[in-house]
């Protein structure tokens, strides 16, 4: 008879999930800072920093009167104390990057490049990531951005959002805040009022990128908060994969990240938006970390068009965000599939919303939730079905990984159907990495950290296999990374 | 010569239970010895514990591998010095690629031996080999290991893996049950192919077909946590005929 399962103590989870943050360091470079607080001023201040058109300074000015009569969001199965938001600094630039204007990739500050070169990330157009484009985004500016020339040959705009607001702010204009407007929730407000920078991204008719492009973000500065926004859109018939990773320094203090990205695709456009999430996830007894609290959209606004988000959680002292797809355009098409991690103190409260206008739309919800330690770990989602959607499809499954006795995994699905013709279908499961797996494992000569490595990326092999080739390598080790005990 | 296994008077404890009460045990190297006994009488605790699993508590006695002591060596250190065990229940582990899987143990357990790695075109040409010889299916090495294998299949796994790993000491628990005629056969010619002076099996079984293909040097019958009976391969066929109330009597 099959022995009694035993499952894995407390003890022995906290050596093998013990995790070693390998991005802490912070770099000694001069910058400068923003007094904290926020005010009309400020956001003035910001405006004026980046020499802002007057429609975009009245549009923040808009979001922050909104923002002040709003209340933050307590829906969440997340628990932190109260953020005090006139402690934080909304504005912090390495004086470098900032003084006599933009630079080109050979005039960047030798201590950014260092900085970049130890997060894996070369600001230089012919190395290892040679297929990829990368703006770096520090702290509250882009500091650089490659291939942007051969890019543009091809009539593909990547830059940061400063530069787009100067050099093309038709496009700006016509599509900020289409997606999430400045009104939408009090992150997304407080994001509009204050974002400092991002990328841009513009495809333009049938064509078809050709390189990933990506955007890396990192925190530096202390007791500020990062704000970018995000904007993409991918024209009629063209194509775009966009990967974002982030990283920050460990401090004990947590920090806030409100982010907003938008994503429009038009008539049969595609884009496909992959996050590596690897900020500082706090302590082991949860002290310090990123509020990672993050609004996502896209809106497939043509007909046949498809967005696909894929994320891997693995940082963060509380994720709390919700990509989503407004399924617009007829036969539209959009996907989710999320990799959340949580161990040691983290919280996760993430998932999607899928909503179904057009007609013959289709959504696929893939979410993989790991929780180890004492990590707690949500899912949250929507799936709507408006009236028009007729033969709407939904297809969701979302699976939980328990790793010790004292995680945690729920599931929250809504569901709101209109339309009597759609077609839904959900399955969840919770299963446990069980000793007689790790056993197995050992008996072939496999470390136990290298084992539940295994076990977790194998649970997560369906989403991972979603990401760009260059990216999935790194993911993988990443999941494995943040398990990685200090055993042995 | 010292033998290879060597297990003195072990007690061992499940969960305050004790279930091996002073069992002896020696198997030289270049031996195969089958082990028999009644359901529940600690053949498979006997397995685990060679292979040392966690939540098996030795009380007493003592286990020497080699000549040395493991009792206090992890499983893996044990695997990588050549000790194997062909699970009675073989573990799915959803998503990891089979041949993912049997590499990533190759090459733990040659890091541990200083030898150098394999590479993947290697590697999948010493997979193919073994396969071939084990008439093994070969789309189940590229799904996840055991995930969703029949029965028959999970064992044939175990041997495939066995076969890739060249173990010095193999323990086979009950790898005969859920195997059809032709599959027996195949995994009994590629344990045999396998036995050399250089290496020693243990074989768990309830039956003495399995027997007749790996003809074993010895045979010890398992009871209530001991070794009561050891013999030639002959005893297997009496213990066929007989059950294993006689074999108790002649120790009580
Ligand atoms: N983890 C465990 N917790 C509690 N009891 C256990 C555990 N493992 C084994 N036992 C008990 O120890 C005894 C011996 O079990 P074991 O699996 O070694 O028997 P076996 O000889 O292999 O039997 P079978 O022929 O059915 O495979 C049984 O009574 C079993 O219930
Ligand atoms: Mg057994």
């Amino acid at each position: 008879m099959p022995e009694p399962q035993r499952t894995l103590g407390a003890a022995e989870v906290e050596q093998l999930v013990e995790r070693e943050y390998a991005y802490g360091f912070v770099t000694d470079i001069e910058t400068e800072v923003v007094p904290p607080g926020l005010s009309e001023d400020v956001i003035r201040l910001i405006s004026e920093k980046k020499e802002e058109p007057q429609w975009l300074l009245d549009w923040r000015l808009r979001a922050y009167e909104m923002w002040q009569g709003m209340t933050e969001p307590d829906w969440a199965k997340v628990s932190y104390p109260k953020i005090d938001y006139d402690a934080i600094s909304y504005y912090a630039a390495p004086k470098s990057a900032v003084e006599d204007g933009p630079k080109s990739l050979d005039d960047i500050d030798p201590e950014l490049r260092r900085t970049y070169e130890k997060l894996g990330i070369p600001l230089v157009e012919q190395q290892r990531l040679a297929g990829v484009a990368v703006d770096a985004v520090f702290d509250s500016v882009s500091v650089a951005t490659t291939f942007k020339e051969k890019l543009a040959e091809l009539g593909v705009i990547f830059c940061s959002f400063s530069e787009a607001v100067k050099e093309h702010p038709e496009l700006v204009r016509k599509y900020l805040g289409t997606v999430v407007p400045h009104t939408d929730n009090f992150f997304a407000s407080l994001n509009s009022a204050v974002f400092s920078d991002g990328s841009f991204v513009y495809v333009p008719k049938g064509v078809r990128c050709p390189m990933e492009l990506s955007t890396y973000f990192r925190i530096n500065a202390s007791e500020t908060g990062q704000f970018e926004r995000t904007l993409i859109i991918a024209d009629e018939g063209s194509y775009v994969s966009y990967l974002e990773g982030c990283t920050a320094p460990m401090r004990d203090e947590n920090q806030l990240h409100a982010a907003v990205v938008e994503l429009v695709a038009l008539e049969d456009a595609r884009i496909k938006y992959s996050t590596v999430q690897n900020w500082y996830p706090g302590d082991k007894n949860g002290v310090g970390g990123i509020y990672n609290f993050v609004t996502k959209r896209g809106k497939c606004a043509g007909a046949r068009s498809h967005i696909s988000w894929t994320q891997v959680e693995t940082g963060s002292a509380i994720t709390w965000k919700y990509p989503s797809c407004i399924l617009l355009g007829d036969e539209s098409i959009g996907e989710f599939y999320s990799v959340a991690l949580t161990a040691n103190r983290q919280q996760a409260d993430t998932g999607t919303k899928m909503i179904h206008i057009g007609r013959n739309t289709k959504s696929t919800i893939i979410s993989k939730g790991i929780s180890a330690g004492h990590g707690q770990n949500t899912y949250r989602g929507q799936v709507k079905v408006l009236p028009g959607a007729s033969n709407a499809r939904n297809f969701s499954q979302c699976d939980s990984l328990l790793i010790g006795p004292d995680s945690g995994a729920h599931t929250v699905p809504y569901i709101d159907v209109a339309n009597p013709e759609a077609q839904l279908e959900h399955e969840a499961s919770t299963s446990r990495i069980g000793e007689d797996q790790l056993f197995y494992c050992r008996q072939r000569g496999i470390d136990p950290e290298e084992a539940v490595s295994l076990i977790v990326n194998g649970f997560a092999r369906d989403v991972l296999s979603e990401l760009p080739m260059e990216f999935a390598v790194e993911a993988q080790k990443l999941l494995g990374v943040s398990l990685e005990g200090a055993v042995g | 010569m010292t033998p290879l296994l060597e297990i003195c008077g072990l007690h061992v404890e499940v969960e305050g239970r004790e279930i091996l009460r002073g069992l002896d045990l020696e198997i030289p190297l270049g031996e195969t010895h089958a082990v028999m006994g009644p359901n529940g009488s600690g053949k498979s605790t006997l397995a685990h514990v060679i292979a040392g699993r966690e939540g098996y508590e030795i009380t007493k006695g003592i286990i020497r591998y080699g000549g040395e002591d493991v009792s206090e060596l992890e499983p893996e250190e044990r695997a990588r010095k050549g000790v194997f065990l062909a699970f009675q229940y073989p573990v799915e582990i959803p998503g990891v690629n089979n041949t993912y899987f049997l590499k990533a143990a190759v090459n733990e357990i040659r890091k541990h031996r200083g030898q150098p790695e394999l590479d993947a075109v290697d590697f999948l040409s010493l997979m193919r080999d073994r396969v071939k010889l084990l008439d093994f299916d070969e789309d189940l090495i590229k799904r996840p290991v055991n995930e969703g294998f029949s029965g028959g299949e999970k064992k044939r796994n175990e041997i495939l893996q066995m076969t890739v790993l060249e173990p010095t000491l193999a323990v086979l628990d009950e790898t005969d049950s859920g195997l059809d005629i032709d599959a027996l056969r195949i995994v009994a010619e590629g344990v045999n192919r396998m036995r050399s002076p250089e290496r020693s099996f243990l074989v768990i079984t309830h039956y003495q077909r399995l027997l007749n293909h790996i003809v074993p040097d010895r045979v010890h019958v398992l009871q209530e946590g001991r070794i009561v009976e050891s013999g030639g391969s002959g005893l297997a066929l009496r213990l066929e005929a007989e059950g294993y109330g006689k074999a108790a009597a002649v120790t009580a």
